[in-house]
Order: C-alpha cells, then structure tokens, then sequence
C-alpha cells in the first residue's frame, strides 16, 4: 500500500522532460500541495474539536471544582437553592444504568448476532439485518417517549407491583424494590437503554463473526461439533477480544445516552438505594437543568459533571476501539 | 451405547442454544413493531394539515409544528453542508495521504471516539464555543453542534468507501497525466460517489433526531423565523417540551413530531442500506 501511495505521488514530478511538461507539472504539484493542505487542515480540525471539547468543559466546570474540591466527587447533596452541589448521585446513577442495560442487553445481542451468522436463511438475512439497524436508527428522543407512555405504565402494572408486593417484609428485597410504582424508575430506564444499545452490539459482534474464516468453523464442523460447541469451542475465542471491544462500545453509548434516560428515570438527586426509585444520570441531568440553570456556580458544577461523563466515555471508548482494532487489523 | 447420555445432553443444550438465539432476535423485531405501532396509532391522530401550516400554539389553542419543522431543516442543512465539506476532505486525507502514518492513526482513532462520543457532551462544547462568548442562543450554534455530529460518521465512511478503491484506477488517472489532486476529485471520488452519498445519508438520519445538543444551544421559538442568529424552533427540543408538558394537545402534537421524525430518520436509514450492496468494511 506504502509503494503504491509513493508512485502515485512522486509520478507527477517523475521524468518530464520537456519544457510543456515540466509546466504542467510544476502547477500541479502546487495545486497538490494545497489539496494535501486542505485535506490535512480538515483532518486537523477534527483533532481541535476533541481538544477544544476537553479544554472548554475543563474551564467551564474549572469554578465548581474549585469551589467544592474533591467533595464535589463524594457528596450526593445537589441543591440548587442552598448552591451545593455534588456529583456522586449522578455518577452512580449512571453506572448503574450502562451496567445494568449492559448485562439485559448482552445475552440478546449475542444471540442476535449468532442468530444472523449462523442460523438465519439467506434470504432473510439482509432483512433481519435492516430490521435490527433500524432499531439502532430510531432518535433517542422517540424511545423517550414511548418509554414514558407506554413502556412505564405497562412496566408499573406488570413488573413493578407484582415485585413489589412479593417482596417480603423487613427484607433486603424489600429496600431494594421501594419506589412509587409509577414506572418511572432506574430499572426501567435501564431496560430502554438495553433495547438502544442492542442494536450496536449485535452489528459489531456480527462484523466480527463474519471475519472468522470459514474454514476455522467448517474444520470444527468437521469434527462432528454441534452449532453450540462450534460457537462456544471455535467463535468465541477466536473473536474474543474484538467481542469485549463491542461491549465496551455498547456501554459507552449507555454512559452518554441523554434524553431516552431523561424521559424516563424520574429526575430524583441523591444516592439511589433501589432499583425501583427514581433516578438521574450525569447526562439527565445536564439535559434537565442546563438551559434553566440559576447561577455561575450551578452552570460550572453541571458542566464539571459534563467532563467527568466525558472522562468516563472516553476511556471507555478508547479502550473499546483498541480491542476492536487489534481484532479487526489481525 | 454409552455414548447415548452425551449425545442427548448435546442436543439439548444445542436445541436450548438455537432457541435462545431466535428468540432473542425475535425479542429484537417485536420491540421495534411496538415502537413503531405505538407511535403511530398515537402519531396519526396528531396529524393534519395545521402540523405543517401553523406555528406551535399556545397550550389550549390551535397549532402545528411548521416553525420546528423549519428550523429543523434550515439546521439540517448548514450542519450537513459544513460536515460534508470537512468530513470528505478529512476522510479523503486519512485514505489517500495519511494510510498507515502515526498522525494518520491517531485522527482515525480519535475520529472513532468522537463517532460514539455523548451528543450532550458536543452540546456543551458548543455552549461554551459559541453561545457564552456570542451572548445568546442561536440556530447557529444548534448547526455547529449537529455539524460536529456528523463529521465523524462522514470521515468514517469516506474513508472506508476511497479505501476500495483499485490502486490501479489511480494509477491509470496519474499515467495520463493527470496530478494527484485532480486524480482524487474527478476519479477517485467520482467512482466513491455512491458510497459516500450513503455515509451523507447516515449522518443526516443521526443529527435529524438529536435533541440533547439542540437543548441549550440553538434553544426553542415560539415564532415562525429564518434567521438564524436567534434561538431557532426544532422539532426534537418541541417535542421534548410537549411531551413533557400537561397538555394534551400539545401532547398530540408531540406524538406528531415524533411520528414525521421517526419517519424521516427511518426511510433515509432504510434508502441509504438499499443504496450499499454488501456491507463490507475493510
């Protein structure tokens, strides 16, 4: 690929030996040049917004930090009358969601993309496929509220009250389902972010069964393996590191999932002590208060919670891409 | 027969395992019916001719969504104009000038954070980029924000897209004398045209439906407007507040809004695979 890229570069200022030539050439590598420069400006520029996005939210959230210091990280208290505020209901918050809507979200996935290698007819494939993108394809704000509407009145009636209600007395069961059975809860915006998330981890757990040459798995069928063992024995191992990639993918997007989150987990500060109470998540939070917010302090703190969301996704993208990438480049 | 008890052992836990596969992708359709069947049985009602010929009314009196369905497109369109620009020339550069270079892989790398990076987070960049040093929201700001969301999707296709290209396509443009430059722009992009015109299609479904970076930059109007200078209406932020709102007719119009996005974002999803033959990646 290297060669090729320097034949083609080189081959204008390469052998012209005549005057008329050598003109042409001349003008063309200056307008060469400036292509090169506008391309590499453009790529550049991409590489200012990363930075500029880390330094401006730095700055933004820089009084908060200052004013509250390391508390800021430990204290759950978010009052915006009493301008205190701390970040560790909402960081909780939305841990607890990504990794809860990760493990809903994981098994189906897999069996999604198992289901579209290995088990699907040929003819349906690319419309399952569709299908599945598709859901991956609808704006965060419509599962917001089909979640609100929908979702959570059913959620309420058929999940909620019944767990409720078998919880027993005085029971570590029964702290953990306490909340209003309105619907509107950290579960159940755990589980709209699983169906959200699902779709991306199926499509790049299927790019990555696709890159398992066919042999590998025929040599294992070979051997008289059934689909399972083949999956289990052959697959899984072979697309390991790529598969652990896809699901950091997918709860990267669950860290920083904005308004399905906010329609839905209630909008309650504080620790969250059940699965059942009403919730907020950094992103929820933002979304909520940003545009409203009262005073210099409150706008800082809530941008501070903004870069310690961006920490969070960043490494754990960085992380996903890396795992993707050795897999994908191997 | 000893080998009886495995054999059936196998074959159930490989009945279990298929089972489990097809109905997990079954789990998958019904949520997207649901999604799709609740929206319209709750969006058709909502609409008439008043949603694409009257601006958001006041709780209690007539209205309809044209004001946001303006600034919407009106938003869609600068963003998208200003992606495609930088996002081709920054994908036509990690292809064909950077390849395997150290800065080309840390572009491409970041490029990919920034592909999956939270749309709040891009909001709040923009916030302080923008609307802090300009004194005001603006349509402006809400175009940079969706600008900024779409780069990303454009380079990655680009990319992928110049990168099947033949050598030997380039080879046969230089080798009649044609430079670099011109190599690229009339043979390279022209034979990468289809592909890129889906990565265009891609980011335009991703930035229709994005409400949270649209939040606290571009805002919300009341008043049918074209200038962009000023908070602008758009049908996510509308339809957020509707939603959320006591009223049921604003609620209707919610349920509206949604419907006309989903719909949007889903027919250009739809148009952009048909345009893709297989969906390989390199």
């Amino acid at each position: 690929m290297n060669a090729m890229k320097d034949t083609v570069t080189e081959s204008p200022q390469a052998g012209a030996p005549e005057a008329k030539a050598r003109g042409r050439t001349a003008k063309g590598t200056v307008f060469d040049r400036t292509f090169e420069a506008l391309c590499f400006g453009a790529a550049t520029l991409l590489l200012t917004a990363l930075g500029g996005l880390i330094v401006s939210l730095a700055i933004g959230g820089w009084p908060a930090f200052k004013a509250f210091g390391f508390h800021f990280f430990i204290s759950a208290e978010w009052d915006p009358v009493q301008e205190v505020y701390g970040a560790s209901g909402a960081i909780v918050g939305t841990l607890v969601t990504a990794a809860l809507a990760l493990l809903f979200a994981l098994p189906f996935a897999f069996g999604i993309a198992i289901f579209l290698v290995e088990l699907c007819p040929v003819r349906l494939r690319r419309p399952i496929g569709t299908a599945v993108e598709l859901l991956a394809g609808i704006p965060s704000i419509v599962y917001g509220m089909w979640g609100l509407f929908v979702f959570a009145p059913w959620f309420a009636k058929h999940v909620q009250l019944p767990a409720m209600m078998a919880a027993p007395p005085g029971s570590i069961w029964e702290t953990l389902t306490a909340g209003v059975p309105n619907g509107a809860n950290i579960l159940s915006a755990s589980l709209i972010l699983a169906i959200m998330i699902l779709p991306f981890i199926a499509a790049t757990m299927r790019e990555l069964l696709f890159t398992i040459p066919p042999a590998v798995r025929e040599s294992a069928y070979g051997l008289g393996s059934t689909t399972f063992e083949v999956i289990r024995k052959v697959s899984v191992p072979y697309v390991r590191s790529g598969a652990v990639g896809a699901i950091m993918l997918g709860l990267g997007r669950a860290l920083g999932e904005t308004m399905a989150v906010t329609f839905i987990i209630g909008n309650a500060h504080g620790f969250p002590t059940s699965i059942f109470a009403s919730g907020a998540t950094i992103a929820s939070t933002i979304a909520n208060e940003f545009a409203e917010a009262t005073g210099e302090l409150h706008t800082a703190s809530l941008i501070a919670l903004g870069l310690v969301l961006f920490i969070i996704t960043f490494a754990v993208l960085a992380l996903a891409r890396l795992l993707i990438g050795r897999q994908a480049h191997a | 027969m000893s080998a009886g008890k495995p054999r059936l052992s196998r074959r159930l836990s490989e009945f279990g395992f298929l089972a489990f596969c097809w109905a997990a992708t079954g789990v998958a359709l019904i949520a997207l019916v649901a999604i799709l069947w609740s929206l319209f049985r709750q969006g058709i009602g909502g609409l008439n001719a008043d949603v694409f010929t009257k601006s958001t009314p006041a709780p209690g009196s007539q209205g309809g969504l044209l004001n946001a369905i303006l600034g919407s497109v009106m938003m869609c369109a600068v963003a998208m104009a200003g992606a495609t620009a930088v996002g081709v020339l920054a994908g036509t550069w990690l292809s064909e000038f950077a390849k395997d270079g150290r800065y080309g892989k840390v572009v491409r790398f970041l490029n990919d954070v920034l592909l999956s990076a939270p749309s709040i987070l891009i909001g709040l960049f923009v916030y302080e980029l923008m609307v802090r040093p300009m004194r005001g929201f603006s349509g402006y700001a809400g175009a940079m924000a969706l600008a900024l969301l779409a780069i990303p999707v454009i380079v990655r296709t680009t990319e992928d897209v110049l990168r099947l290209q033949p050598v030997s396509l380039r080879e046969a443009s230089v080798a009649l004398g044609a430079p670099v430059w011109k190599t690229t722009i009339a043979v390279i992009w022209k034979a990468a045209q289809g592909g890129m015109l889906t990565g265009a299609l891609l980011a335009f479904a991703r930035i229709s439906g994005e409400t949270a970076p649209l939040l606290f930059t571009s805002l919300n109007n009341q008043f049918l407007s074209l200038n962009l200078a000023k908070p602008t209406a758009n049908l996510p932020v509308v339809i957020f507040q509707f939603a959320l709102s006591a009223y049921d007719d604003w609620r209707r119009l919610a349920w509206a809004g949604a419907m006309l996005i989903a719909m949007a974002v889903l027919a250009v999803t739809i148009i952009a695979r048909l345009t893709t033959r297989e969906p390989k990646r390199s």
